[in-house]
């Protein structure tokens, strides 16, 4: 059986984001072809700084996402505080303010679930650290769906229980570490 | 004839549209032109809960059993929003747009999407603490009839209470919160003199008209719900309904930029999304 071609990629992450977004993001290369989105719990502040910093560290293009714009490659794309990041079935984004979902505005689950349901098993889903139990159901839609699931390890995460309950969730997901995650992408970016 | 298309359409998105088709021609409520993840997302909840496979056993029971609708129509149309729900729209409010508002003899605003109110009481509160609320009518129109009743009621969770509080401090506030609403088993029961000058009633942005003709429109976290026809449907509507030189405010994350109808407005303050409609749109 071939790997699927990885047309994708989203990313959780929660309680000590920053600093593990700050091994991981930074690890892409310049003109990485993989679009990435992501959802990092925030305060529910108008402004977040996050994408600002990020992109300060990184070689790919960080912002946050707009309503109805279209995924492209090369680019990590954020969840705006306190809206979810959904995705269309014809490859674009779009914004809702839902009821939180796991307490959570933005929702792991959320972005994980509709984008596992328009790329099936073109895509990669990793739950990084995190205090909560967000994200899990949405890995498992993402690894039912037949794409891939990676999870930071739980013992060196900076807070484990979010990558515990992704791996007790996802039979099929992989625990790694931050710099074996970055290579996998980077090598399935090669695959694409 | 047959044609060879490469990806066919899956067949959970042809039941899907074939569901919505179904509930606009039985009850005459539109969501075909929404934006589809959330709609799937949310009707793929449904669906579970009412224990149904499909999407079509779905449409089976929402067309032959008339009391799964309102319980159907409370998964498409569920909205959370706050008190003062983003603190900066209201302060712009207050420092631009109500001056403009001040030479007016009387008012009126409306409230497109107004979910359970929590909106048009915050707008209510602003106008009363700046002396325009006696000469303004507040219009809040949604399309479902659950949460109008909510909003005539004007009740909300306790809880919910120090996070409105905070919220309208940040707003700008000039009185205290607590002088609107009053504590009784576990709700906060807002004030009843704020419902005086409040109208609400069911209005469709997607297939009802102009009703009025108003001087500022707070439209939030709606158009993100709505395709790029329907948000040029929509925002036809509020440069209809809007006074020479009117308001329009938007969510955080909304905006003109490409809509049909971009031309008939300037932007006011652009961080929190108020425009204001040409003197010769």
């Amino acid at each position: 059986m071939t790997a699927p071609r990885p047309e994708a990629v989203v990313v959780g992450a929660s309680a000590g984001a920053l600093d593990a977004l700050s091994i991981l993001l930074p690890a892409l290369p310049h003109g990485y072809p993989l679009p990435i989105l992501m959802v990092i719990h925030l305060p529910p502040d108008r402004k977040s700084a996050m994408a600002d910093l990020l992109r300060a560290k990184c070689r790919v293009d960080v912002r946050e996402a707009e309503e109805k714009e279209p995924i492209e490659g090369g680019t990590v794309y954020l969840a705006p505080p306190d809206y979810h990041l959904l995705v269309e079935s014809d490859r674009r984004l779009s914004l809702s303010s839902e009821e939180p979902v796991n307490y959570s505005r933005p929702a792991i689950d959320v972005l994980f679930e509709t984008a596992a349901d328009t790329f099936g098993a073109g895509l990669v889903g990793v739950v990084l650290t995190g205090a909560n139990s967000d994200g899990a159901r949405g890995l498992r839609a993402v690894t039912d769906a037949g794409g891939v699931g990676l999870v930071e390890r739980p013992d060196t995460a900076y807070a484990p229980i979010m990558p515990r309950a992704a791996l007790g969730a996802c039979p099929n997901a992989r625990a790694l570490s931050l710099e074996e995650i970055a290579a996998w992408l980077i090598e399935a970016a090669d695959r694409a | 004839m047959r044609t060879t298309d490469p990806t066919p359409e899956r067949s959970d998105d042809i039941e899907l549209r074939l569901l919505l088709d179904a509930i606009f021609r039985k009850y005459h409520y539109d969501f075909r032109g929404y934006s589809m993840a959330s709609i799937k997302r949310r009707l793929g909840q449904a669906r579970q809960r009412l224990g149904c496979r499909t999407f079509s056993q779905l449409q089976d029971r929402v067309l032959h059993e008339p009391a799964v609708f309102p319980d159907l129509l409370s998964y498409l149309t569920v909205q959370v929003s706050e008190l003062f729900r983003d603190p900066a729209y209201f302060r712009a409010l207050r420092d631009f747009v109500v001056p403009h508002l001040r030479t007016y003899p009387s008012l009126k605003v409306w409230v497109a999407g107004c979910s359970a109110g929590e909106e048009l009481y915050s707008l209510a509160i602003l106008f009363r603490e700046e002396g325009l609320e006696e000469r303004t009518i507040f219009y809040g129109t949604d399309i479902n009839p659950d949460a109008l009743r909510r909003a005539e009621a004007g009740l909300y969770g306790l809880d919910r209470i120090p996070l409105f509080t905070e919220n309208h401090r940040r707003s700008g506030g000039k009185s205290s919160l607590s002088d609107y609403y009053t504590a009784a088993y576990g709700a906060a029961v807002l004030d009843k003199t704020l419902r005086k000058r409040a109208v609400f009633s069911d209005h469709s942005l997607v297939t009802d008209q102009v009703f009025a003709e108003v001087h500022l429109v707070s439209c939030r976290n709606v158009l993100i719900y709505f395709d790029r026809d329907l948000q040029d449907r929509a925002v036809g509507l509020f440069r209809d309904s809007l006074t020479r030189k009117g308001f329009l405010g938007l969510g955080a994350k909304e905006s003109l930029r490409f809509n049909r109808h971009a031309e008939a407005f300037t932007e006011l303050v652009r961080d929190a999304r108020i425009y204001q409609k040409r003197g010769d749109a």
